[in-house]
């Protein structure tokens, strides 16, 4: 970083017709601070984030457009709320075998899906793009009002899922704050921090609300 | 900052604790312990550093037999509403850990936000919050008995007692899904107020007039919630860090002992001047 200033120094201890060669140094020394700064920025934004997350992929490639097609009550046709005002979220095995319980078409995935978990009984191991932290209490009967879309993306007329991104630190899903935390995301769905529910509250309800609204 | 919280109009949960009632069996403490994962250690014989969200005190009136008598009182977190939602905790804290709830009158902890520098347990008056100075350590298999619903404490924050909020969420999930914005009196409660065996703890909206709380306190809100009802008195009234537990009981001497009195004073007077000039 000291490489301008140390420059700039030798400038004056150089020879006199130096000016034009003073000016070729100066070039050089921006040069190479702006190489610095795009390799420094590209390290960041970059290779930073690729090595943050480990990519993992889900146990069966689900089709959501698909299904989005047969079922009659949208994303609530699977994901539901329970009687007691909780949100249920992936559906378990036992609502999927319903009409799954053997294979309706040749797609390799059904197949998959049939001989792996529906006949021996076992739970799909799901990867949930939105779980949260434990510190974190969210009510999905609050929202009920809102489309689906606008926290969770065009989930539903995707054809196929899309890598489960695991934070190696925290362990965390990367969608819990989202593709782009910077705020310059084109979609409210690319950036989910605490500041985003933050802000929208303060837009819907006049307050960002008290700690233990979101929090538990 | 969330005094304009939603367009519901403002709850302030709190507890009428009958001291007559009380027979000190602890059923609160445990059932506290078990509704919110708090965590205790295999040698829980040093008392500073045990974690007790809800705390039973033994009183007595020091008399020697037989006019011995002895009470005992269960102390939860008091969820002080101070004199303009400025509890002493929620005043010192440096990292906004905790707050105060204008919408349902309760004082927050926030695990992951706290840094536990320990301040508000010096701020608060009444002992109620607990430091962990160790990560929990379960007992084999107890894991999988943990709530969902309350997050497990890390080693150096500050916790305690929440009145069961998760209970409050998971009610208002309940509502919400049902069409209303407004709970019913029975639909939140706090795990203590169940588990009481005498039902010496009440728990409800003391903004409401129908509520148990109301009925029994009948709190004065204009000259920061102290009871009008006789015999029901507050811990160290005269701090004015107007609390929302209430106590109540028939004997003078564990009324007097609810705050520091003079020997001359009165129980239950509140000299003049003490009440304002509280920001």
């Amino acid at each position: 970083m000291s490489t301008p200033d140390d420059n700039e120094k030798k400038i004056p201890s150089e020879n006199h017709d130096g000016e034009k060669e003073g000016n070729a140094t100066l070039g050089f020394a921006i040069l190479f601070f702006m190489a610095g700064l795009i390799g420094s920025l590209l390290v960041g934004w970059v290779v930073f984030p690729k090595l943050l997350y480990s990519q993992k992929e889900q146990p069966i490639d689900f089709n959501h457009q698909v299904h989005m097609d047969a079922v009659s009550d949208g994303c609530q046709s699977c994901h539901f709320y329970r009687e007691d005002g909780t949100f249920a979220g992936v559906p378990t095995l036992a609502q999927c075998s319903e009409c799954h319980e053997s294979a309706q078409t040749e797609d390799p995935n059904e197949v998959k899906f049939v001989d792996e978990y529906v006949t021996p009984g076992k739970e799909v191991p799901w990867l949930i793009y939105a779980r949260q932290p434990d510190c974190v209490f969210f009510s999905h009967a609050a929202h009920k009002e809102m489309e689906c879309k606008t926290c969770h993306g065009d989930i539903g007329e995707s054809t196929s899922l899309k890598p489960y991104e695991e934070n190696r630190i925290t362990g965390y899903s990367r969608d819990i704050w989202g593709d782009n935390i910077g705020g310059f995301g084109k979609n409210t769905w690319d950036s989910m921090k605490m500041d985003d529910c933050a802000a929208c509250h303060e837009r819907e309800t006049g307050s960002k609300g008290p700690c233990f609204q979101c929090h538990k | 900052m969330n005094k304009t919280h939603n367009t519901q109009k403002a709850k302030k949960y709190g507890m009428v604790i009958d001291l007559d009632k009380c027979t000190g069996c602890g059923a609160c403490m445990v059932a506290c312990m078990a509704e919110n994962n708090v965590p205790f250690k295999k040698d829980e014989t040093n008392k500073l550093d045990s974690i007790t969200w809800m705390h039973l005190y033994k009183l007595t009136n020091g008399k020697a037999f037989p006019e011995t008598e002895i009470c005992y009182l269960p102390r939860p977190c008091m969820h002080c509403e101070g004199a303009h939602g400025h509890p002493p905790c929620v005043s010192v804290c440096p990292a906004t850990a905790t707050d105060y709830d204008h919408g349902t009158g309760i004082v927050s902890q926030i695990y992951t936000r706290c840094f536990g520098c320990r301040y508000c347990m010096g701020a608060c008056p009444y002992h109620a919050r607990y430091f962990n100075w160790w990560d929990p350590v379960w007992p084999e298999g107890m894991k999988e008995y943990l709530s969902p619903n309350v997050s497990p404490r890390m080693r150096g924050v500050v916790e305690k007692c929440s009145f069961c909020f998760h209970r409050y969420q998971l009610a208002m999930d309940k509502a919400y899904h049902e069409g209303r914005k407004e709970l019913e009196e029975h639909e939140y409660q706090s795990s203590c107020t169940q588990a009481c065996p005498a039902g010496a703890i009440t728990f409800g909206d003391l903004n409401n007039p129908d509520h148990q709380v109301h009925k029994i306190a009948r709190p004065d809100n204009e000259h920061g919630g102290k009871p009008s009802a006789t015999n029901v008195f507050r811990l160290l009234e005269r701090l004015g860090t107007n609390p929302k537990v209430y106590y109540m009981s028939s004997r003078e001497w564990v009324r007097r002992l609810g705050d520091n009195y003079l020997p001359h004073e009165k129980t239950g007077e509140i000299a003049l001047g003490k009440q304002k000039g509280h920001h």
